[in-house]
């Protein structure tokens, strides 16, 4: 029996994951719950948020997400292969930065409208 | 070849600075930080003594009321923020009254105009908030407090206007007499003057014993304050003492010019450039300060700090001409240095005026200075202020109401700052509540833009106080 | 528009254009207000949403977890034809009682614009070190966990190598691994109580993911460093919050984050002469989160921390709603008011009065507790007589707990007053 605290919501349940009974989740007040207490234990992922550099807009970084979970052994991997991403203004929110970011079958999106700087 | 060369670019040495520039002479002042008023001069209780502390006939008294009744209108001439509240020594027992009436009677000998000694009646009609134990207080009306380091900074700024050079990142590492008076290494370079006056603060005995036998040492003394937030401003209206006794002038409370109020010192010994705030003169401070005024918030605390008293072996200021001809020293200044800087300065020019230094005075001297205080502008001024120049409509400190146009002017004075601080020492920044996290980093950003530099190569305050340790995604980890 | 040409009489001046004021301005305008204008001190609108570009917003609201900027986005996108005016770069310098609204900007110059209502929701600032007396030297390199974000993930700049967190507060937490991703090794977070007062879920996955030790009951006894931090000390703390001497344990680092709580910003807010409440240093609220002021309104963390913006949104449409209401129908005739009293264990409650009359089916009430409590009761009383009460498993300073109770309930209230109290769950059985 493994102890979590679920991490889905702001609420932090605390689970009990039976790794000997298919990963049965008690202390989910939620289905969301049940999956996350599993996959926690079998394959742990996360959503990376992160920026990359934007040129011409009226900031220099815009903020970016991973559209989907990734495991947690490729966050750094992943920061790694965003240092030499570099995005042209205007940007909006939702655009695709990279597809199929490190073919993790997630894509990585901007979260931020960058308007275009005036000179 | 300078005429006088000024080492030291705390209160006394711009106010010297200031004095000489009015004259036909090179004077060149040279401070070993990247800007002046880096030492106690930024760091103390900022306050215009009335002059009953000195006993009669020192220096220090002498100087102390001197340099109260330039203050005011030094002050206005080059627009530092100076308030006259007048100030109270409380007494809680029959011991204490007796000290209020030695003060009195001190102060009465040393020239002090106005002095009363209340009951604690009057005491509680003028400030309702210090303590119900209180039995008589001397009451001061010509104490004062004011901005210490716009004081040394408005001086310098006003100097090199009028021609006198300042040399910052420049600290003193030798002297040597000459045939024709010293020759000065300082920064990486060598300087040769007539004259050389010493006003190194805490470290006047180094500098001093460059060119003359050891006759005194500096044992500094630390001051440990707290400063709190303007909803704290109003709790007292003067500046309220406790009595003096051997460890000094006791914790005050009191207002300060920018509206704040401030508690503190206490009084430690310290190795020069230790001031760091402890736990436990944070703790005494309290407590002194409960003596005096309740209802203080201490939840309203904004910042804490300590500074340093360049306090010697001697019991007088060290002001004059040293055994070496021509080496002259403003040494030993401690409380009350801040007051009696102008009138020492004054003196000093006396002193290389007799020692053969020719004054003859500029026919176009200037010695006034103005600044724009956004704050403190009508509705229509600040109307007008921001149709004439729109970075005068860009608030960048909000606690403090501090504009753009205020940091770009003071940018391009004289003097121009380097620094977060060096801006917040001019401006006011960063001075509130939320101690420049809001505006720290777009008074970076400014001071970056208009001084072309790297934003990263921008100090928080002396050299080698970096923020920015690098930037994120330049193709390389940070570590 | 230059200034004489510029309408000066608004329906609702929203002072703040962060998530409170966007949906206090949105919900003003669907409520009927016509003219609505925002004013912003920064050139974009989303305060501080901006700098949080973490997931786990809007859950609640949307239903979905969005970062801090897509937040912010949902809400700024539906201006552009809404009819709202917005004024960024603008400071507001002061508000008076008659409604008059000072500001400035660039553009527009001093502006002096009147409002029927006016909402409040200038946000909230950071505690200092200066707020909580750190002991030590003054080197570069302390900074707050908020001005930290700032740098690192809207300016581009990373502020240190080698990092100590001070406090567990979300910010801080969440800054634990944003600096950790960016390649800095962030060497523990110190929290002075016995327990954190963030969520849960991001001690675990901004802490336990990396590795980040959290040392509960422990604070900075010493900061050193000439020029920027070198070495920071760390006690441990009896149960008076005072260092144990001799539990001393020495970090070397560059940089110490301080994330030690939140002040709402009230200086407008104070200088109008509205009313405060010096448990939440917000100002005291109706139901309707109307101030002591009539027609001005406050909401989100100018009237109290939140812990979640979802909460801050639902707050702020209220209080958006009514002050369009306001605009329209004028004031609220007085009636009868119930004072909401805080009971054992309760820090604050908001909102801190109810107007009966002014409640539909139901009012919510806000609070904090003061300490962790497992299996409690929440009671909410009036005189003698139990009104409500509500269990819950776990409570904590860090969470903000929700009631709501039902206007029959209101009607039971003697002597205007009703109590909101936190009691264990066996004495209450």
């Amino acid at each position: 029996m493994k102890e979590l605290i679920c991490i889905v919501c702001p609420k932090g349940c605390h689970l009990k994951v039976d790794e000997e009974n298919g990963y049965a989740v008690t202390g989910n007040s939620c289905p969301r719950g049940a999956v996350y207490g599993k996959k926690e234990l079998v394959n742990p992922t996360r959503v990376l948020t992160s920026t990359v550099k934007v040129t011409g807009g009226t900031l220099k970084r815009v903020s970016v997400k991973t559209d989907g979970d990734i495991p947690k052994s490729q966050l750094f991997p992943a920061m790694e292969a965003l240092e030499n991403v570099e995005m042209k203004a205007p940007v909006s929110i939702g655009d695709v930065v990279l597809e199929n970011f490190l073919g993790l079958g997630v894509n990585l999106v901007a979260t931020k409208t960058v308007p275009l700087r005036e000179e | 070849m300078v005429d006088v060369l000024i080492i030291g670019g705390g209160v006394c040495g711009c106010s010297l600075l200031y004095r000489l520039s009015r004259y036909k002479l090179n004077v060149v002042l040279v401070e070993k930080e990247n800007d002046v008023s880096l030492g106690t001069t930024k760091a103390n209780s900022a306050i215009v003594h009335a002059g009953y502390d000195p006993e009669p006939g020192t220096k220090m008294a002498r100087y102390n009321v001197e340099g109260n009744a330039q203050m005011e209108k030094l002050c206005q001439d080059l627009d530092v923020p100076y308030l006259r509240t007048g100030s109270l020594v409380l007494a809680f027992d029959g011991e204490q009254m007796q000290v209020v009436d030695t003060l009195f009677h001190r102060g009465r000998q040393n020239g002090v105009p106005g002095l009363q000694v209340l009951t604690p009646k009057e005491i509680r009609e003028m400030e309702p908030n210090v303590s119900d134990q209180v039995k008589s207080a001397l009451y001061a009306p010509t104490a004062a407090v004011i901005s210490p380091w716009e004081l040394a900074i408005a001086q310098a700024e006003t100097a090199v206007k009028n021609g006198a050079q300042v040399k910052l990142n420049c600290p003193v590492t030798a002297m040597e007499k000459t045939e024709e008076g010293f020759r000065v290494t300082a920064g990486g370079e060598v300087i040769s003057a007539r004259f050389v006056v010493n006003a190194a603060g805490v470290d006047c005995d180094r500098v001093h014993n460059m060119l003359c036998p050891p006759s005194y040492t500096v044992y500094p003394s630390k001051g440990q304050y707290y400063l709190l937030d303007k909803s704290q401003g109003d709790l007292v209206k003067h500046v309220i003492f406790q009595c003096p006794s051997s460890q000094g002038k006791g914790v005050l409370v009191a207002p300060t010019v920018h509206g704040n109020l401030l508690v503190g010192p206490n009084a430690e010994p310290a190795e020069k450039g230790d001031v760091g705030t402890t736990a436990e003169g944070m703790d005494f401070v309290r407590e002194k300060a409960a003596l005096s005024v309740s209802g203080i918030n201490y939840r309203d605390s904004i910042r804490n700090f300590a500074g340093l008293r360049a306090n010697t072996d001697q019991e007088d200021f060290l002001v004059g001409e040293t055994e070496v001809p021509g080496f002259f020293q403003i040494a030993g200044i401690k409380s009350p240095g801040l007051t009696s800087a102008p009138a020492i300065a004054e003196d000093m020019v006396r002193m290389l005026g007799e020692a053969g230094l020719p004054l003859q005075e500029k026919e176009n001297f200037d010695g006034t200075r103005k600044v724009t205080r956004f704050k403190k502008l009508s509705h229509e001024e600040r109307a007008r202020k921001i149709q004439e120049n729109p970075l005068y409509g860009k608030i960048v400190c909000r606690c403090e109401t501090i504009t753009e146009g205020e940091i770009v002017d003071a940018l391009h004075r004289p003097l121009p700052p380097c620094s977060v601080d060096g801006v917040k020492r001019r401006c006011g920044s960063g001075m509130g509540r939320c101690q420049g996290g809001f505006c720290g980093p777009r008074v970076q950003e400014i001071i970056a833009r208009e001084l072309g530099v790297p934003q990263t190569q921008v100090m928080q305050d002396r050299e080698g106080m970096y923020i920015i340790t690098g930037e994120t995604k330049q193709g390389g980890k940070n570590q | 528009m230059s200034g004489t040409e510029r309408q000066t009489k608004y329906d609702v001046i929203v002072v703040g254009g962060g998530p409170a004021g966007l949906a206090a301005a949105l919900e003003a305008k669907e409520t009927g207000a016509e003219k609505v204008l925002i004013l912003e001190r920064n050139h974009e609108l989303g305060g501080i949403l901006n700098q949080c570009i973490h997931n786990g917003f809007g859950l609640h609201h949307f239903k979905e977890e969005l970062t801090g900027p897509e937040y912010a986005g949902r809400f700024i996108s539906r201006l552009p034809g809404s009819g709202i005016e917005v004024m960024a770069d603008t400071m507001v310098l002061e508000i008076t009682p008659d409604k008059t609204v000072h500001a400035m900007n660039s553009r527009d110059g001093y502006m002096q614009l009147t409002a029927s209502a006016i909402v409040l929701t200038m946000g909230c600032r950071e505690r200092t070190r200066g707020a909580i007396a750190i002991p030590g030297d003054r080197p570069a390199g302390i900074f707050t966990a908020g001005a930290a974000q700032l740098y690192v993930n809207v300016e581009g700049y990373m502020v240190g190598r080698r990092v100590l967190i001070l406090g567990s507060g979300d910010i801080g937490l969440i800054m634990a691994r944003r600096m950790t991703l960016e390649g800095a090794k962030v060497l523990g977070c110190v929290e002075l109580m016995p327990y954190s007062n963030g969520l849960n879920r991001n001690i675990v996955q901004c802490l336990n993911d990396y590795n980040i030790p959290l040392y509960l009951s422990h604070t900075i006894t010493n900061i050193q460093g000439d020029k920027r931090v070198e070495k920071v000390t760390v006690s441990k703390v009896d149960e008076n919050r005072r260092p144990i001497p001799g539990t001393e344990m020495e970090f070397e680092c560059d940089t110490v984050l301080l994330s030690v709580g939140l002040i709402p910003e009230n200086e407008l807010s104070r200088q109008a002469g509205i009313r405060m409440d010096r448990r939440t240093n917000g100002p005291e609220v109706y139901e309707n989160m109307e101030t002591s002021i009539p027609g001005v309104f406050a909401s989100g963390n100018v009237v109290h921390v939140h812990d979640l913006v979802d909460f801050v949104t639902a707050e702020s449409q209220r209080a958006g709603k009514a002050a369009a209401l306001f605009a329209l129908h004028g004031e609220t005739p007085p009636g009868e008011e119930i004072l909401v009293e805080n009971g054992a264990c309760v820090n604050y409650t908001v909102p801190q009065k109810i107007r009966p009359e002014n409640v539909g089916k139901f009012v919510e009430i806000f609070f904090r507790v003061n300490f962790v409590y497992r299996d409690v009761v929440i009671r909410v009383t009036s005189g003698e007589e139990v009104l409500a009460s509500y269990k819950r498993e776990h409570m904590a300073p860090g969470e903000m707990e929700k009631i709501v109770l039902p206007k029959a309930l209101l009607e039971k209230a003697r002597d205007g007053k009703i109590r909101v109290s936190v009691e264990k769950e066996a004495q209450a059985e």
